[in-house]
């Protein structure tokens, strides 16, 4: 078992190469928040020439879509989604310097080729845990995309939000490593 | 013959859309505590203890444990000698799911397949309505989420593939889809009928309570050599590697034309929400 990792970003070459699949790391500072229908507007932005709505240059993406905050609250449950959906537009952000995204499930070997060739990783939070998660949210607004309700690209502000190193920038893979160790038999 | 008026329907959905949401079942939590005591892998115990106090915080806080908060699936049997008075059962389910899911503060989280514009109230919901004799309604809703619904999966096999055909194309659906359904999962299996019967009784094999066993012996042997299968696959929580990767395998059937043998493997995550009331 590892020590747990912190990380606030924008992250450099030097945080993120550190990193290994396995890690537990805890993350505090900004998060900005994006699913499938913000990736394909911020891909048809950067198709047209246009700039993003925020500097992803060192930056986290979660894969979030949050319930609605009731009234005093900062936001709603707030879980990972799958993140393979986002899998056809992660290199091309990754190409113009995000450090990383967090979500649940595996990634495309485009990706994992990507996260080696752009020094970036890939984190999972626990998938179903949106009401533990929410808590390490202190506050959420939306930059970008509002008429997409859950889908609206948020900024957060975050405190020690949890979260496990899936694919670092080495090629190691916490999925493989894992099914392998505890696979009982060929199948 | 007995009067039920359809507001009562959409009252009670009202309340079943807001308690699925934020309150785990009994046989659920039961399944995951079990897990967390017997799971081998470090992460993975960390990953159940992480989503059991999860549910807590929910629970007590009146809070969804999930932000995929989920289509609102329903199974109702409706008395054959129950009259419903001011409007379909369609129409009564579907205003409670609209009233549950804005005054509870869930997601909505339903759009048009092809434009990909929310319907804004999370309907409409998917119904499937039987007749039984007697004068009860019986309504059974799942709140299911996107991501174990997307891993699910249906074969029409050939007869003589048999048994174990049919544990091969288990098998590799659930291998395949790794962490993406949210391990540990429920699955839901049925066999049998044609197409659509599959994939609905493999959806209904999902509303029976986790740690229950089929009334067939035979399927609850099926049942319980699947579950040892699956768990042996060590995907695990989350799909980090582990020896819980199902709390449960629930199998349904149906009679088959003589040429066919469709199974249907409908994946449930974790956060298995699924309630009933009978009136």
């Amino acid at each position: 078992m590892t020590d747990t990792i912190r990380l606030t970003p924008p992250l450099s070459d030097e945080d993120t190469a550190g990193l290994k699949a396995g890690d537990r790391v805890l993350i505090s500072g900004v998060l900005y928040t994006a699913r499938d229908s913000a990736h394909k507007r911020l891909i048809e932005l950067l198709d047209s020439g246009k700039e993003l709505p925020f500097d992803i240059k060192g930056q986290l993406i979660y894969y979030v879509g949050p319930t609605p905050p009731k009234p005093g609250q900062v936001i709603g449950s707030a879980g990972p989604t799958t993140s393979g959906r986002m899998d056809i537009f992660a290199p091309r952000l990754f190409d113009l310097g995000l450090k990383g995204t967090i979500g649940k499930g595996q990634r495309s070997p485009e990706v994992i080729d990507s996260l080696e060739k752009n020094n970036a990783v890939y984190l999972a939070a626990v998938g179903g845990a949106a009401a533990l998660i929410a808590k390490s949210i202190k506050k959420a607004e939306v930059i970008a995309y509002e008429d997409l309700g859950p889908e609206a690209i948020r900024r957060l502000e975050v405190e020690d939000f949890p979260a496990i190193v899936v694919n670092d920038a080495h090629g190691g893979d916490l999925f493989k490593a894992g099914v392998e160790k505890y696979r009982k038999k060929a199948s | 013959m007995r009067t039920v008026k359809a507001e009562e329907i959409t009252d009670k959905v009202r309340t079943l859309c807001l308690d699925a949401a934020t309150k785990l079942g009994d046989d659920v939590k039961c399944a995951l505590e079990g897990a967390l005591k017997t799971e081998e892998s470090p992460l993975g115990k960390d990953v159940l203890s992480q989503i059991v106090e999860n549910y807590k915080i929910a629970e007590a806080g009146d809070q969804p444990m999930c932000q995929d908060t989920g289509l609102a699936i329903f199974f109702v049997e409706l008395g054959s000698d129950v009259y419903i008075e001011g409007g379909t059962v369609e129409d009564a389910v579907n205003e409670g799911v609209r009233r549950g899911y804005e005054d509870g503060y869930l997601r909505k989280s339903v759009c048009d397949p092809i434009t990909r514009k929310n319907t804004g109230d999370n309907t409409p919901a998917i119904i499937h309505l039987s007749t039984v004799p007697g004068d009860k309604v019986k309504i059974m809703i799942a709140a299911k989420g996107g991501g174990s619904e997307n891993m699910s999966g249906i074969a029409m096999l050939k007869p003589a593939q048999g048994i174990p055909g049919l544990k091969d194309f288990v098998l590799k659906t659930i291998r395949e889809s790794g962490g993406n359904p949210c391990p540990p999962i429920v699955v839901g299996i049925g066999i049998g009928g044609d197409f659509e019967k599959s994939a609905i009784l493999s959806k209904k094999a999902l509303f029976r309570p986790v740690g229950s066993v089929s009334e067939d012996a035979e399927l609850a042997a099926l049942e319980a050599e699947l579950l040892e299968e699956v768990n042996a696959l060590g995907v695990g929580p989350m799909g980090f590697g582990g020896t819980t990767t199902a709390i449960g395998v629930h199998i349904e059937k149906h009679p088959c034309h003589i040429a066919s043998f469709p199974v249907a493997v409908n994946i449930q995550c974790h956060a298995d929400r699924h309630k009933e009331v009978t009136f």
